[in-house]
């Protein structure tokens, strides 16, 4: 698979992969990053929404 | 059966539709929706309930991003379910081939169409894009967890 990189599109053979993610109550986020000779060349992130604070509409007792 | 006080849920389904003009009514040059667009903001930004319209200040630069943000896709309607009126855009907010190298934890969804006049913040946990894709994917759309809901 090639990969985009800052270096151009490389071969994701000649990279090391890592990914990572967090998962709280208000996202669910993954990103992967390929590193060439320990240099960072690629980094994606995916950020899932899960919840966000409504707004509230009320009506004044008079 | 008896009246009940409350904000009719009619109404905020209206608001959401731009029906009501309760203020000095915008002057539309179409009939169609508008376009909203979002804008990715660093996390050193200052952005809130106190951001009143989009401005380039505070916004994330770098290759492969345009200032301004991208368009939201709005292609569902807004609806209600019980009391609560919702909308959550219809796709995910996708920034491809992007180099983002200081760190950003917001997104700005704004009203391009209306003099840029901010609709809402919403951040997320600080990041970084070297040469890949950004993508934000909206909550499901329901009245628990829609990205905009007037419950």
């Amino acid at each position: 698979m090639k990969v985009q990189t800052t270096l151009g599109e490389m071969d994701e053979a000649d990279l090391v992969k890592k990914t990572g993610e967090i998962e709280n109550d208000h996202e669910h986020t993954r990103w992967v990053e390929y590193y060439h000779r320990d240099l960072l060349v690629h980094r994606s992130v995916h950020v899932h929404l899960k919840e966000v604070p409504a707004i509230f509409g009320e009506t004044e007792k008079f | 059966m008896a009246n009940s006080q409350a904000m009719c849920t009619s109404f905020k389904v209206e608001i959401l539709g731009g029906v009501h003009a309760i203020g000095t009514p915008p002057t539309r040059a179409t009939t169609a929706k508008d376009v909203f667009k979002a804008a990715l903001f660093l996390a050193s930004a200052s952005l809130g309930a106190g951001t009143t319209a989009y401005s380039t200040s505070g916004e994330v630069s770098g290759a492969g991003y345009t200032a301004g943000g991208i368009t939201v896709t709005n292609a569902t309607a807004p609806t209600s379910s019980g009391t609560t009126a919702y909308w959550t855009p219809s796709a995910s907010l996708v920034y491809t081939s992007v180099t983002l190298t200081t760190a950003f934890d917001a997104v700005l969804i704004y009203n391009s169409s209306q003099s840029d006049k901010a609709v809402a913040v919403y951040t997320f946990g600080s990041q970084t894009v070297t040469s890949g894709t950004f993508t934000l994917t909206m909550p499901t759309n329901d009245s628990s967890t829609a990205l905009l809901r007037i419950a």
